[in-house]
């Protein structure tokens, strides 16, 4: 995947004179010693990063890190002081103004914390906002709003005005917005953190369902790493101004890197962030048809499952059975149907959901093919708090 | 020695005499044009005025409170106008409302624009701050002795004045307004690549307009005192009336005039009051939309947050 875009050693200082405290902040000084020294206040301090495109990137922290200015750097509704940002390799940062606003109205679109709908204009009004600003003539533009209004399930409600929605559908609106515009980089700012929780939860799976439809770039701010693991594609994790951490989702929770995250890596729901892959065992299954190889296969009392040619699950033989095929008896009679199949991509929580004794579960991949069984033991000591260290990980997968 | 009258007293009024007849003097074409817009559109609106009949006014400014404010104001403003009508003052209440008139008109055409830079720009606000503290705090009686100097004396002078008293609140609170927008609609507006014209029209004004609205009702209230006060320099209107009844010591006289004038206030005031409230309470789609609609009488808003939130 290509990079969308590209943050290179960004900082951004709130105070009068930045240059100042700029030079003291490269020459190594903490955020602490130039606020004393200079009075200036560090918001970003030498931040880079790269967010792949069709990706969602999370920007996690808490309030004071900076990831709401990062944010708003990238479309520079906040100009930073030094460094260099990128989309598609143009250098936003030096865009003047006319081409800055041409960006914000064909390429970035953004989603507010509070929704930023203006509350004298109608549903249908605000979707197309966007458009009006960038000129498009009325009809068209209502018809464009229409689609996306469509799209986030609002159509019914395009002559309301947004006083009249709840929380959850305002925000629905703000996304239609930001549809709208076909911007391919989303910018979202706390765009579920006003929400109740169970509504948050529905937002976020929209988003996902969006996002599979339309592939867009998403730069998702959030104070809320459950948040963060459940929707990024990637991570980065800001304290004081900096990326302390940034990486996939679970690699972050298996190997925090330092204090600061593995703290809030404590509490992560691990059963909804791992999937069946991660507690896969590999297990050579019986081909049908193939009654040689019974004899060499592995017998560590486990079952084995039987596959056709193109590796399609067709049952399972216990240890007993084994041999008797072993022996000569037809496969076909002996296996069978008491099994499961999941998805490698399938979370553990719905995965020890089908656990029974006795009852085996086959990984397969997203073509059918078996790839492995799930060791039930493993489940528990994955979604067991703190993580296992990287080297066991690797261990379970070798 | 240290008596207050052997001091060396400084001839400041005499200083400021010369200075303003000196002003007066060679700016003498500066204060015509200033002077002529404000005549022109007094003596147009007050011909206008004074012109229609009275019945037909009456109804005219009653279905006006009606589709501004509500029912009651209309059938206030009815009565009220009649009560005018029928204490014979009727004419001076005209001329005095030609006086508001004008000011509310020149107060908008360059207190709006004052305000809205104002709000766009610190080191406006910071210049325009003082001046309208003094403004503010000044007594209107104040007013009149710069006003007579450079304007002279009569109805379009006056109307001088009573501009000068009333703009300070709408540039206030129109500076206001703006500046209270909530901070993330004009983030909004700006992410999605608005110029500063798209923002003020597309944002800032619609959502400023009900703070707006309220800074006009207080300008006319100011316009009205004003325009009593500046019957001592020979402006007509009910000011007059009183002015001339307390001269005549015809206590009468400056009774009638006295309630012409307060009727006529509280008119205004429940019909300006109205506009702004109006549009607190029902939000309009800008500018244009927001002056139609408020221009049109209320209804319920239908559907309830309840019954739009079961059909999520």
């Amino acid at each position: 995947m290509t990079d969308r875009i590209t943050v290179d050693g960004v900082y951004k200082i709130f105070g009068k004179s930045p240059e100042l405290a700029l030079s003291q902040m490269k020459s190594g000084e903490t955020k602490e010693t130039v606020l004393r020294r200079t009075g200036q206040v560090v918001g970003l301090s030498d931040v880079s990063l790269a967010v792949p495109a069709g990706s969602i990137y999370m920007i996690m922290g808490l309030s004071g890190s900076g990831k709401s200015t990062l944010a708003r750097c990238i479309n520079r509704l906040i100009e930073p002081d030094a460094g260099r940002i990128l989309i598609d390799g143009e250098e936003i940062t030096g865009a003047g103004e006319a081409r800055l606003r041409e960006i914000r109205r064909t390429r970035i679109s953004m989603v507010f914390q509070h929704f930023g709908l203006l509350p004298n204009r109608t549903v249908a009004e605000n979707a197309e906002f966007g458009l009006k600003l960038r000129g498009v003539p009325a009809g068209e533009r209502r018809k464009k709003a229409m689609e996306v209004l469509e799209v986030v399930g609002l159509a019914s409600w395009a002559g309301h005005l947004p006083g009249t929605l709840s929380g959850g559908m305002r925000q629905r609106v703000g996304l239609a917005r930001a549809l709208a515009t076909d911007a391919d980089v989303l910018i979202m700012d706390e765009a579920f953190s006003a929400l109740d929780p169970l509504i948050r939860s529905e937002m976020q799976d929209e988003l996902l369902r969006l996002h599979r439809t339309f592939q867009k770039t998403i730069l998702f701010i959030t104070h809320d790493f459950q948040e963060a693991l459940k929707l990024g594609t990637r991570v980065a994790i800001m304290a004081d101004g900096m990326v302390v951490r940034e990486g996939v989702p679970q690699d972050i929770v298996t190997n925090p890197g330092n204090d600061y995250v593995a703290a809030f890596t404590r509490d992560v729901d691990r059963a909804r962030l791992f999937d069946a892959s991660s507690v896969m065992v590999e297990s050579s299954p019986l081909k049908l048809g193939d009654r040689a190889a019974a004899k060499t296969l592995n017998r560590d009392g486990e079952p084995i499952f039987v596959v056709d040619d193109s590796m399609r699950v067709l049952g399972v033989v216990g240890p007993q059975q084994l041999t008797r095929v072993a022996g000569g008896a037809a496969v076909q009679s002996l296996m069978t149907k008491d099994y499961e199949t999941v998805s490698d991509t399938t979370k553990l929580s719905a995965v020890a959901n089908l656990y029974h004794r006795g009852r085996p579960i086959a990984v397969v991949d997203e073509d059918g093919r078996f790839m492995g069984r799930v060791d039930p033991l493993r489940i528990l000591s994955r979604i067991g708090a703190p993580a296992a260290t990287p080297s066991q990980f690797r261990g379970v997968d070798a | 020695m240290f008596d207050v009258d052997n001091l060396y007293v400084v001839p400041l009024d005499q200083w400021i005499q010369v200075g303003v007849r000196w002003l007066a003097m060679h700016f003498r074409p500066l204060f015509q044009t200033i002077k002529w817009p404000v005549e022109t559109l007094l003596t147009t609106i007050d011909n206008g005025l004074q012109a229609i009949p009275f019945p037909i006014l009456i109804v005219v400014f009653a279905l006006l409170a009606w589709r501004a404010a509500s029912r009651g104001v209309a059938l206030f403003t009815l009565i009220s106008l009649i009560v005018i009508a029928f204490i014979g003052l009727w004419s001076e209440a005209m001329t005095t409302l030609s006086l508001i008139a004008t000011a509310i008109v020149v107060c908008v055409i360059l207190g709006i624009p004052i305000g809205i830079l104002c709000a766009r720009s610190d080191r406006a606000w910071t210049i325009v701050r003082p001046v309208l503290d003094v403004m503010q705090t000044t007594p209107s009686f104040v007013y009149l002795v710069p006003v007579v100097m450079l304007f002279g004396v009569g109805t379009v002078p006056g109307g001088v004045a009573v501009i000068v008293a009333a703009i300070s609140p709408l540039i206030r609170f129109t500076n206001l307004g703006i500046r209270l927008v909530d901070k993330e609609m004009v983030e909004a507006g700006r992410a999605f690549g608005a110029t500063d014209r798209q923002l003020l029209w597309e944002v800032q004004l619609p959502l400023a307009l009900p703070t707006i609205l309220g800074g006009l009702n207080q300008t006319v209230l100011m316009a009205m005192v004003m325009s009593v006060i500046v019957s001592m320099i020979g402006a007509e209107g009910l000011g007059l009336v009183v002015l001339q009844g307390l001269g005549r010591l015809d206590v009468g006289m400056a009774a009638v005039g006295g309630i012409a004038i307060v009727l006529l206030a509280m008119i205004l005031d429940r019909i300006t009051q109205g506009l702004a409230n109006q549009d607190k309470a029902k939000p309009t789609r800008g500018i244009r939309a927001a002056v139609m609609q408020a221009l049109r009488p209320r209804h319920e808003d239908a559907g309830s947050f309840e019954t739009n939130h079961q059909q999520v």
